[in-house]
C-alpha cells in the first residue's frame, strides 16, 4: 500500500506520475480523492465542496464534449452547461466561476490566449493566467488529460478534478469515472445541497494559483 | 460512437459470433489440438478479429507469417500485406493502427533490431499493436538459432512485454493480449515473446476455444488520444511538436508525455493479473533454492527440479510470465524465503537476472546463470549441476563449463 497522496502542488520541478508512485485506479462505482479508492457518493461531496471553496472554479471541457459529434456528447455539453450555471448560482459574491475549453492539443506558440483557452501542453499557462484554484477537467481524450493533470500538480497549486468517461485518472487529486450525464448532474445536485453550507477562501491570504 | 458491447452475440462475415472475451476464453469448450507454435498462432488470429497484418519475411517467424496469410485469404482478416522491410512493416502498423485498426504482426531477430525505431513511437502513440517476437541470435555472425538477447532492447520501449513458455501460454496470450492492450487507460503495444523454433516449430497440445467463436472488434472510440487527428500530437509528429522547440514548456511536456507511457505500463498491472492469472506463477516458493525463469528456460528448470527430486533435493519455480509490468513485488515476495535464486536464461548478457537483482533484497542471492546462447540447448543436466555447485554438493562435470 502507498504512501503518496495525490496533493495540490507545486509539487515538483518534474513530479512523477502518481501511478508510477503506487496509486490505482478506482473501480466501476468507485472514485479516489488524494489517490485514496473511496464510494463514488463520498466523491460528490468532496468535488461540490472544493467547488464551492474555491475563488475561481473552472469547467475545462475538451474536445468530446465540445462539438455534437454524436448524441451523447450533446447531451454531455448541456449538462456540463447546467453545472457551470449551478456553480455561478450557488457561490458567494467575490467567487467567480469560469468555463475555458480545451479546444484541441496542438502545441501553439508562441502562446496560446490564456483566458480563452486551456491546452495540455502547457496548462499551467491558464491557471496561473485566471488565478484558477479549482478546476475540473471533463471530455478531454485521457492521455491529454493526465498530461494536464500531471503539469498543474507540478507547477501549481490548483486542486484537480477530472470527470473520465473512461477508467479514471490518478493525477487528477479527484477522479471520476464512466462519466455520464447523469453523473454531471448528480454533481450539480451535489452542488446544490451544499450551497451557503461552505466556507469560500475568499479571505485567505494564500491565493489559489501561486508557482 | 461505436460499442463493442452492442455486437456480442452477432456474427461476422464468416459466420463467427462475436463473444464476450471472458466468457470465450474461461467458459467456452476448449478441444484439444496437436499443433506446431506457429499453426497456434494462426489459430489465436482467426479467433481475434483482427483489422490488418503485415508480414515480412525472417526466420523463425516466418511460417506464422505465411499461414496468416492463408487466413486473409479465407476472410478471416481485414487486410494483409508484406512489406519492404521490418522497419516498414512496423511504420505500417502505426498507420494502421493511427486509424483505428486492430493490428497483428510478426518478427524475430534481426527484424526486432532493424524495426527498433517504432516500438517506442508506437508506445509513445499509444497503439495497441500486437507483435509477436520468435527470438533468435541478433548479432553477427548470422544465427538463427534460439536466443532471447532481442528481449533486453524491448524491455525499455513503453511497450508491454510478454515471456510465453509453451504454444498453449501463446494462443491464449494472444487473444487476452488484446484485451489488456486495448483497455483505455493501458492502450499501449504488446511484444509477445516466445522462445525462436523451441515453441514455433515444436508440435504441443494446445486447447483452442471454438473456431466459431471470435473477440469482439476493437473500439478505437475509447483510444486515450484522437484517432487519426493530423494536426496533433501524437500523429502529427514533426511540424509543431515539442521535438522542434527548445524552451522549458517543450521540455517539460515530452517529460510528462513519457511519464504517462509509463504509468499506463503500471495501469497494465491489474488488467494484466486479471488476464493470464497473475505476473507469475509459483511452485514451492518455501524452499531454500527456487528457479526463476521466463520462456522455455522455465521448462528446463522444471525437468532440472525433477532431477533434484530424484536426489532428494527441494528446489522451487518461479515462472515470470510479464516482463512488462514487471512483477516486482511478487518476485520479492515468491523469494524471501530463498537462500539461493537460479536463474537460467538463453542469452549471453543474463538480463533477467539484472533485473531480479535490481528488485531483491540481499542480491547476492542471485545466481546469474547457467546461461546458454546462440542457439544451443539448455540441458537440465547443467540446471542440476549449477544448484549443487551452489549447495556445496559433488556434481558430474559439464563440458563447456569447466568444472
Amino acid at each position: 500500500m502507498t504512501q503518496y497522496r495525490v496533493l495540490p502542488g507545486p509539487e515538483h520541478f518534474l513530479p512523477p506520475s502518481a501511478a508510477s508512485m503506487g496509486i490505482r485506479l478506482p473501480n466501476p462505482g468507485e472514485a479516489h480523492i488524494n489517490g485514496v479508492i473511496v464510494p463514488e457518493e463520498k466523491a460528490y461531496e468532496e468535488a461540490a465542496k472544493q467547488f464551492l471553496m474555491a475563488k475561481v472554479p473552472t469547467l475545462f471541457p475538451g474536445p468530446l464534449v465540445l462539438w455534437a459529434w454524436n448524441e451523447k456528447a450533446a447531451k454531455k455539453a448541456t449538462a456540463i452547461r447546467h453545472l457551470y450555471n449551478t456553480l455561478k448560482e450557488c457561490v458567494q459574491p467575490g467567487q467567480t466561476p469560469m468555463l475555458i475549453p480545451m479546444p484541441d492539443y496542438r502545441p501553439k506558440y508562441p502562446k496560446i490566449n490564456p483566458e480563452v483557452e486551456i491546452n495540455p501542453n502547457h496548462p499551467n499557462l491558464t491557471i496561473w493566467h485566471n488565478k484558477i484554484d479549482c478546476c475540473m477537467f471533463i471530455g478531454v481524450h485521457c492521455h491529454q488529460a493526465n498530461l494536464s493533470l500531471k503539469i498543474i500538480r507540478g507547477g501549481t497549486s490548483c486542486y484537480t478534478i477530472a470527470m473520465c468517461a473512461q477508467a479514471g485518472h490518478e493525477d487528477a487529486m479527484l477522479s471520476f469515472r464512466d462519466a455520464s450525464v447523469e453523473k454531471i448532474m448528480r454533481l450539480a445536485d451535489a452542488v446544490k445541497r451544499l450551497k451557503g453550507t461552505v466556507q469560500p477562501r475568499l479571505t485567505s491570504a494564500k491565493s489559489g494559483a501561486s508557482n | 460512437m461505436a460499442d463493442s458491447h452492442s455486437v456480442i452475440g452477432t456474427k461476422n462475415k464468416k459466420g463467427q459470433t462475436f463473444t464476450d472475451t471472458w466468457t470465450m476464453m474461461n467458459d467456452a469448450p476448449r478441444t484439444p489440438s496437436f499443433f506446431t507454435g506457429s499453426e497456434v498462432i494462426k489459430e489465436a488470429l482467426r479467433r481475434a478479429s483482427c483489422d490488418v497484418m503485415i508480414a515480412y519475411p525472417i526466420t523463425p517467424q516466418s511460417e506464422a507469417a505465411a499461414l496468416i496469410g492463408e487466413l486473409f485469404a479465407e476472410g478471416y482478416i481485414g487486410d494483409y500485406f508484406r512489406g519492404e522491410s521490418e522497419f516498414a512493416v512496423m511504420s505500417q502498423c502505426a498507420g494502421a493502427a493511427f486509424g483505428g485498426a486492430r493490428v497483428f504482426t510478426t518478427t524475430a531477430g534481426p527484424g526486432t533490431m532493424r524495426a527498433m525505431e517504432n516500438f517506442p513511437m508506437w508506445s509513445g502513440a499509444r497503439l495497441p499493436i500486437q507483435m509477436i517476437v520468435t527470438c533468435r541470435g541478433i548479432n553477427s555472425p548470422l544465427s538463427i538459432q534460439p536466443d532471447t538477447l532481442e528481449i533486453a532492447y524491448l524491455l525499455n520501449t513503453g511497450m508491454l512485454v510478454w515471456h510465453a513458455e509453451t504454444a498453449q501460454d501463446f494462443f491464449d496470450w494472444i487473444l487476452k493480449g488484446y484485451m489488456v492492450s486495448e483497455e483505455p487507460d493501458v492502450h499501449l503495444p504488446l511484444a509477445l515473446c516466445c522462445d525462436g523454433f523451441f515453441v514455433t516449430h515444436t508440435k504441443d497440445v494446445v486447447n483452442l476455444t471454438p473456431a466459431d467463436m471470435c473477440l469482439p472488434p476493437y473500439d478505437p472510440y475509447r483510444s486515450p488520444v484522437p484517432c487519426m487527428d493530423m494536426e496533433c500530437p501524437p500523429v502529427r509528429m514533426m511540424r509543431d511538436p515539442f521535438v522542434m522547440k527548445s524552451n522549458y514548456i517543450s521540455y517539460a511536456t515530452h517529460a510528462s508525455w513519457q511519464q504517462e507511457v509509463w504509468a499506463a505500463v503500471e495501469r497494465s498491472r491489474k488488467h494484466t493479473i486479471k488476464w493470464i492469472n497473475g505476473l507469475i506463477e509459483t511452485e514451492n516458493t518455501d524452499a531454500e533454492v527456487i528457479i526463476v525463469s521466463s520462456g522455455t528456460a522455465v521448462s528446463q528448470g522444471r525437468e532440472a527440479i525433477r532431477l533434484l527430486e530424484d536426489e532428494g533435493i527441494r528446489c522451487g519455480l518461479v515462472k515470470i510470465k510479464s516482463l512488462r509490468p514487471w512483477p516486482g513485488e511478487e518476485i520479492r515476495e515468491a523469494t524471501k524465503n530463498a537462500k539461493h535464486i537460479i536463474v537460467p536464461e538463453f542469452n549471453v548478457t543474463g538480463w533477467l537476472a539484472k533485473e531480479i537483482k535490481a528488485t531483491i533484497p540481499n542480491s547476492d542471492r542471485v545466481n546469474a546463470g547457467p546461461r546458454v546462447c546462440g542457439g544451443m540447448t539448455m540441458p537440465p543436466e547443467i540446471i542440476v549441476s549449477e544448484i549443487k555447485n551452489l549447495l556445496g554438493m559433488r556434481s558430474m562435470s559439464m563440458a563447456g563449463r569447466g568444472g
